[in-house]
């Protein structure tokens, strides 16, 4: 294998991020162990077993339709939504079963944000669209909140962009600027873990750099995990990725090796473009 | 492609679709479709205009209702002129023209009787058609005070439409606060809340509300719920503006939840599940989130439930009590514009003052469900703008 990587380098137009030291895998945020996802009859995912860590950006790529979101959807139970759906396997949270019955499924969502891939900020004011989850979660103190929206906006990098008609609809927005609505929205009530389902696969390239740009900020806080189809958009943001196929979890290992090293074939194959 | 090959394919055939590509059937239907809406239009038109031409001799003031009015002996017919006959016997051009020399005659014969029959009363001269008399209270003889009278067929005939208006606002009004917190709940709760198999039955059986023919809701209320209410409230009447407007709100009900439940389907997937993502309940998300989104659609419901209401006829007639009583009191009898309409149409006299006086409340009811629905537009279009951030 190596011999027939270097005569034959993969994909040597992709810059792959370097972050320098890794942290190590020894006390992971997420432990997915086992998980079998089932709509109906048919098995979405099969048999999955992974660890993220903390503080780091996780990309999971794949061909449509290989279960990619549909794990994502796990992590914050989005799935309980869908009726047919049956769930075998165990995923943990620091430690904690999210599948166990005594688990809060509103908890669970306060400490898992998502980003979603059509961005959707309600039909209110942006201010409102911040505050929500704060008003939600028990929060009504003016003051508290003008800090924590501004806070929440500055962040997500639109602050500068929004300040002087924080009151108008969301709706008037831009699609990037709405995507990055969406962020601050999600990171106001600081989550541990925000999901990224494709969130610039709407946008435009320069949405979509700034939204890039704006995920690589936020890893100093926050644990990401982003879904994607861009596969140099993976290698340039991500400290891991995942690939899946059909169901399965090919291969997981450091978004360097992935790209320039991988250890199957399928992955190769797919990041360089051979098939997907 | 070269320019004039689009010219030439445009250019249609027999000139008929300047603009469209050459396909004559698809200009015939269009136009046909045109002219099936075009025809709905010019029904309303015709209907209101056709309201308004039988109600004008009265609005211009040119009835006299009074009870007492001078009369001309039959005798002296042939010393009028046709114009003067005509006005006097207040008659249109048309119906004048109409008439044969012998019928006139017996009718001038009809009003000299009725002018020897007329009633003793300060109020007999009056002529009550007049827009104070229709609006305003007046102290009628035998009365201690000024009231508002609602009396066709009395002998002094009393036209005054406030009662009638209050009828028709009271029962609408408790119409409206019986179905819309309800048809409302249930849209909310069948578009939001409930899961998926139970919304199939629910759904279509509200919906078959709507089917229930308003004699048989008013045979209900008159028979069933009269009585019921009657013994909860304790009421004096049997029949009353409460049992009316139950009646009605049942009516409402389907109207405003099926519009509603349209509305809050309606509004994106993706709302509700940002609410979720964000840790509220499917209640909160529904109440919170997607009960905004779809405000401009649940007022138009709302909006179409009081055109339903208030145009309503057959439940208010038989379960409101039919008494023209000048009171906001629910517990009352009362009587509707609808109402009075459909009861004396029959026996008013062809072309008469009575007559004219029921056209005029359908074109009062057809003004209110016109500027209702005018009104209702504007604020839906201005919610809906500022839901798009476009106000």
């Amino acid at each position: 294998m190596p011999e027939i990587l270097m005569s034959e380098p993969v994909m040597p137009n992709i810059k792959v991020k370097d972050h320098g030291h890794l942290p190590s895998a020894e006390s992971p945020l997420l432990e997915v162990e086992n998980l079998s996802l089932y709509y109906g009859h048919s098995q979405a995912l099969k048999n999955i077993s992974v660890k993220l860590s903390e503080k780091v950006i996780t990309a999971f790529i794949g061909p449509s339709g290989c279960g990619k979101s549909t794990l994502l959807r796990c992590f914050n139970r989005m799935n309980d939504l869908i009726d047919s759906v049956r769930i075998t396997g165990k995923i943990k949270i620091g430690g904690q079963d999210i599948y166990e019955k005594s688990v809060d499924v509103i908890e669970l969502r306060k400490r898992v944000g998502m980003v979603f891939q059509r961005s959707n900020p309600f039909p209110k004011s942006i201010y409102e669209n911040v505050a929500y989850g704060l008003k939600l979660h028990g929060k009504n103190d003016r003051a508290e909140l003008d800090e924590i929206v501004e806070r929440s906006l500055r962040n997500a990098a639109l602050w500068d962009e929004v300040k002087d008609r924080l009151h108008t609809s969301a709706l008037g927005l831009s699609g990037g600027q709405q995507q990055r609505l969406c962020i601050a929205r999600a990171i106001a009530i600081r989550p541990e873990i925000i999901l990224m389902d494709e969130p610039a696969s709407a946008l435009d390239p320069i949405a979509t750099a700034k939204i890039e740009e704006l995920v690589l900020e936020l890893r100093k806080e926050f644990t990401i995990i982003i879904v994607t189809h861009n596969m140099q958009q993976a290698a340039r943001i991500s400290d891991y990725t995942a690939f899946f196929y059909l169901g399965e979890l090919i291969e997981f290992d450091a978004t360097g090796k992935v790209f320039t090293n991988p250890a199957k074939k399928q992955t190769e194959d797919y990041v360089t473009g051979r098939f997907g | 492609m070269p320019h004039r090959d689009i010219g030439k394919r445009s250019a249609g055939w027999m000139g008929l679709s300047r603009g469209h590509k050459a396909r004559p059937l698809e200009w015939i239907a269009e136009k046909a479709i045109f002219a099936v809406s075009l025809s709905t239009i010019l029904m309303v038109f015709l209907i209101f205009v056709f309201i308004a031409k039988e109600a004008w001799p009265l609005l211009a003031g040119k009835m006299n209702s009074a009870a007492s009015q001078e009369v001309i002996a039959p005798e002296d017919m042939d010393k009028l002129s046709a114009e003067e006959l005509r006005v006097y016997l207040e008659m249109t051009k048309a119906e004048f023209a109409a008439k044969d020399r012998e019928t006139l005659q017996l009718l001038m014969e009809l009003k000299a009787e009725a002018g020897a029959e007329a009633p003793d009363d300060k109020d007999a001269e009056i002529n009550t058609t007049e827009l104070r008399y229709l609006v305003k209270p007046y102290q009628w003889s035998d009365y201690d005070k000024p009231e508002y009278i609602w009396q066709p067929v009395s002998a002094i005939h009393k036209y005054n439409i406030i009662p009638l208006v209050i009828g028709s606002l009271k029962t609408t009004l408790v119409a409206l606060l019986f179905a819309v917190p309800l048809a409302l709940g249930a849209a909310i709760y069948v578009s939001q809340l409930a899961p998926p198999k139970l919304k199939e039955y629910v759904k279509p059986v509200i919906e078959l509300l709507a089917g229930i023919p308003s004699v048989v809701l008013g045979f209900f209320a008159l028979i069933v719920m009269a009585t019921f209410l009657q013994s909860v409230t304790g009421s004096h009447s049997r029949l009353n503006a409460l049992v009316a407007g139950i009646a009605l709100g049942i009516a409402v009900i389907p109207v405003v939840f099926s519009i509603a439940e349209d509305a809050l389907t309606s509004v994106p997937r993706s709302y509700i599940q940002a609410a979720l993502a964000l840790g509220a309940s499917k209640w909160q998300a529904a109440w919170q989130v997607v009960l905004p989104a779809a405000i401009p659609g649940v007022f138009a419901a709302v909006a179409l439930g009081f055109g339903r209401a208030i145009g309503e006829t057959m439940i208010v007639l038989m379960a409101s009590g039919n008494a023209s009583i000048m009171s906001w009191d629910l517990l009352d009898s009362t009587r509707t514009i609808t109402a009075t309409i459909a009861a004396e149409m029959a026996e008013a006299v062809f072309g008469g003052h009575h007559y004219r006086i029921l056209f005029m409340l359908g074109m009062l009811l057809f003004a209110v469900t016109f500027i209702s629905n005018l009104l209702g537009d504007i604020v839906i279009h201005r919610l809906k703008g500022r839901l798009e951030g476009k106000s």
